[in-house]
């Protein structure tokens, strides 16, 4: 028999209501066999005692039920945002609070180049919190003229370029007619780019590849080391393509011994008809291992409320902007739903604005008349404008939900003065009604719209505070232990993974968040600062300090 | 300057026509290398009998054309469309049915090597006051329709004649601006969709044998103000749904004229071309004495053929 290692923690918050907390838990071979005291730990014939979490507190690994592996990737550009963020490597890049301190530190960065062609890439630039100041190329031509310079803001709507990368794309020209390019009074693109349309011509020659949705195999790694450094041991790679060499990479790289996730990619579902989508991702399920698991869609049914191309019902944008856009036609996304539940295969829908969840509970409510599943959990993922009927609605449905917390903090202020105005601001994300009405619930970052850190999504639900420091909707606010709860078990359940992790119980993975403080006990306005010591994910031990650079 | 490779987008709902559409140009293409590129491979996207061959991402077809899927990366799609050898004579982007072909459209100006060669949408005749009244994709609809350059309104031949007045009331009403044509199982001249080929090749518009489309040809003898003309020729009252032609302007420099229902294009073309014009319109609007004082008033004196 392999050796049974226990641990003993200053406190172990399992999220097993029938033993809610512990000291001490029994691993064996990466699961846990037994918690509670020492004496109920204790009388294995070949087991050792582990003080090294003595002074730590656990709680079971964290899962982030929305994110990107993306994020690894961005951490080779430049970061240019208004808020101070934390790197792979433990570096906490300082906010930045003008556009000369962006492009001080993007003129830093390429000093440290040697090649003369690389681009210079910087990303979550936010200048609404500098009065949305506008950048023009000649700004960033301040970079570089040689080199192509550009900055991707926060929201990843708008990119601005210098005039080296608008001329790699053939766009230094007169005549350049399109809705998102601007042009300066000398008649030539000024640089700025809005909307994913827009950016598709310019984005190849900016260091930004081809593709935004995935990772490369050193930005899976970096992902996975911002997963240490916040407790995470579950997370989704919510849209990616899935081709056959991205598998073939995930599938080594998780498997490699020290790869200290599990990770669960969803496949995004363009470029397949429903039919062939089904068959794919059924084909990709087979492939799941302990640290990669596949076999689950995920529909993106419109677009952003920030970006204006959500879809929301009457009375519609705030500031009269025209009604967002669909990604999906009805009638596909029934198809999908109905073709999903007879294969068994889980969707996972991105619906932002008000319209498009009452669309996805519309469609799958005729797509579970027709082929019922009883435990389908499909999950709307966002849902930030869900009203308390459309949240009843998908508790009775039997779905989940993933309601974007983070979002409330940084662009809070935003959807009360400009996109959905104070009333409908105020009951966004709206978790307390959805645990009301009996919904299964999660709370999520969207890495790297948002920085991935578990604690923080729970400050930010239990908080409700914008980030000029307003509390938006205090009636919307959860505990504590409901917000512990949401990243935990809650989000595991949204991935129908809750039968192996999101909770300290024998049988059940031994995936460990280890904390430096009690975040049950701490003053809930200091959840987000609860230090993180590093992870446990299925018994191997990730301590923070150890990844630093 | 190289020649720049032409892009027609054909938009519009869900079972609209586009396939069979699709699959009618494939037919007709005539010579030409067509290049179709699809969001998806869903059922069926080409005619089982055109197909030679096919794998994962391209369908190969008969003469010489091409099927391709382009899943979320349309530009990319586009800039290895160029680099085929052969390279396509005409790209054809069938969008999907809750894309917004006026902001593909947009994008394909910024794409170096291309130019649009018109966005063509269709309308489902028998569904679509259904269509433009819905509650989710109704506003979508009507979106996709004013982006259009010509309007293709199909499947008449399911409907009564008070659903089609129906139906013609509203267009009149709500798009009266843009070209509507009928036509069923995608039965209209390539020219018409497509836009019109170099007149170098095609001396005369001629692939298509029904009553309702004429075309005029036309030689320039003279300088000519290429401006003037397409406004001129952009205009409804003179029932031009396509026109193509090759002006040399005071300046001695030959200029492409493109014309596609309401809207017009100059470009400066490379080499030197006999100046002549093509027009292509409705055969009951049509008028050659009318287009011939336009062209006289853009300057322009009309050779006798």
């Amino acid at each position: 028999m392999p050796h049974v290692t226990v641990y003993r923690a200053k406190k172990i918050i399992t999220m097993d209501p029938n033993r809610p907390t512990a000291t001490h838990v029994a691993v064996r071979d990466g699961q846990i066999l037994r918690v509670g005291s020492l004496e109920e730990c204790s009388g294995f014939n070949d087991g050792t005692l582990d003080e090294r979490f003595a002074d730590k507190v656990l709680l079971p690994g964290f899962v982030e039920g929305h994110a990107h592996t993306m994020e690894g990737s961005l951490w080779n550009k430049i970061y240019c945002g208004w808020f101070d963020r934390s790197d792979p490597n433990g570096k906490t890049w300082q906010g930045l609070k003008s556009l000369d301190a962006v492009i001080d530190r993007l003129i830093d960065s390429a000093t440290l180049l040697n090649d003369a062609n690389t681009p210079i890439s910087g990303w979550q630039f936010d200048p609404i919190y500098m009065g949305n100041i506008k950048v023009s190329r000649t700004d960033l031509d301040r970079v570089s003229t040689d080199r192509a310079v550009c900055v991707l803001h926060a929201s990843g709507h708008i990119l601005n370029v210098n005039s080296k990368a608008l001329d790699l794309a053939g766009l230094l020209r007169q005549g350049v007619e399109h809705p998102g390019i601007p042009l300066g009074d000398d008649g030539l693109p000024t640089g700025e780019f809005r909307g994913p349309d827009a950016m598709e011509p310019v984005v190849a020659h900016i260091g930004f590849g081809q593709s935004l949705l995935d990772a490369d195999e050193p930005g899976l790694r970096n992902f996975a080391k911002l997963c240490i450094r916040t407790g995470t041991t579950t997370i989704t790679d919510l849209a990616s393509r899935l081709d056959e060499e991205t598998v073939e990479m995930m599938l080594r790289v998780t498997n490699e011994k020290d790869y200290p996730i599990c990770l669960v990619p969803l496949r995004f579902f363009m470029g397949l008809s429903p039919t062939d989508l089904v068959k794919e991702v059924k084909r990709l399920k087979e492939h799941s291992t302990n640290r990669l698991r596949l076999g689950r869609i995920k529909v993106i049914a419109d677009g952003s409320i920030q970006g204006f191309s959500a879809r929301l019902r009457s009375p519609g944008y705030h500031n009269g902007a025209p009604n967002g856009l669909w990604y999906i036609a009805p009638e596909q996304m029934l198809e999908i739903y109905e073709r999903a539940l007879d294969a068994g295969l889980q969707v996972h829908t991105h619906t932002n604005g008000d319209q498009a969840t009452q669309l996805a509970l519309e469609k799958f409510e005729v797509a579970l008349q027709h082929n019922n599943h009883p435990d389908h959990r499909f999950t709307l993922q966002h849902c930030q404008l869900g009203d308390a009927k459309q949240l009843r609605q998908a508790a009775k449905l039997g779905m989940c939900v993933n309601l974007f917390a983070n979002h409330h903090y940084y662009w809070g202020d935003e959807h009360y003065r400009l996109t959905v105005g104070p009333e409908r601001a105020a009951r966004m994300n709206a978790c307390r009604t959805a645990l009301a009405s009996g919904l299964p619930m999660a709370i999520h970052s969207d890495a790297p719209v948002t920085p991935l850190a578990p604690l923080f999504t729970a400050w930010c639900a239990v908080n409700r505070k914008t980030a000029s420091g307003r509390i938006q909707g205090e009636d919307e606010r959860i505990s504590v232990s409901e917000a512990l709860y949401a990243i935990t078990l809650g989000a595991a359940y949204t991935l129908h993974m809750d039968n192996e992790v999101g909770s300290i119980e024998a049988g059940k993975r031994a995936d460990f968040a280890v904390l430096e403080q009690d975040p049950s006990t701490c003053d809930p306005a200091a959840l987000k600062d609860v230090g993180v010591w590093g992870t446990v994910q299925g018994g191997r031990i990730f301590s923070a300090a150890d990844i630093n650079a | 300057m190289q020649q720049l490779l032409p892009v027609t987008i054909l938009g519009g709902y869900l079972g609209a026509g586009k396939t069979t559409l699709v699959n009618h140009l494939l037919r007709h293409a005539n010579g030409k290398r067509l290049a179709v590129l699809v969001n998806e491979f869903g059922a069926l996207p080409i005619d089982e009998d055109l197909i030679e061959a096919k794998n994962e991402d391209l369908i190969s077809i008969a003469g010489g054309c091409v099927c391709c899927s382009f899943g979320s990366d349309l530009t990319a799609s586009l800039i290895t469309l160029a680099e085929r050898v052969p390279v396509p004579d005409h790209i054809i982007i069938e969008s999907s049915g809750v894309a917004m072909p006026g902001a593909i459209a947009a994008n394909i100006g910024l794409i170096q090597k291309y130019l649009l060669a018109g966005v063509v949408v269709l309308a489902d005749g028998e569904t679509i006051l259904t269509h433009i009244t819905d509650e989710y994709i109704g506003d979508t609809v009507v979106r996709q329709l004013r982006d259009a350059d010509l309007i293709i309104q199909t499947k008449n031949d399911l409907t009564t004649a008070s659903h089609r007045d129906a139906v013609s009331h509203w267009f009149t009403n709500n798009l009266h601006e843009t070209p509507l044509l009928q036509a069923e199982q995608g039965n209209i001249p390539n020219d018409i969709v497509l836009g019109l080929f170099n007149p170098r090749d095609d001396n005369r518009f001629s692939n298509h044998d029904d009553d309702l489309y004429s075309s005029e040809l036309f030689e320039l003898t003279q300088h000519c103000d290429a401006d003037q003309l397409g406004k001129a020729l952009a205009v409804d009252t003179v029932g031009i749904l396509r026109a193509k032609g090759f002006v040399i302007d005071s300046d001695g420099q030959t200029q492409l004229l493109q014309v596609v229902g309401r809207r017009f294009k100059i470009t400066p073309y490379p080499s030197d071309i006999k100046p002549q014009l093509v027009c292509i319109g409705l055969r009951n609007k049509f008028n050659r004495a009318e287009l011939e004082k336009i062209i006289m008033r853009a300057g322009g004196t009309v050779a006798v053929l």
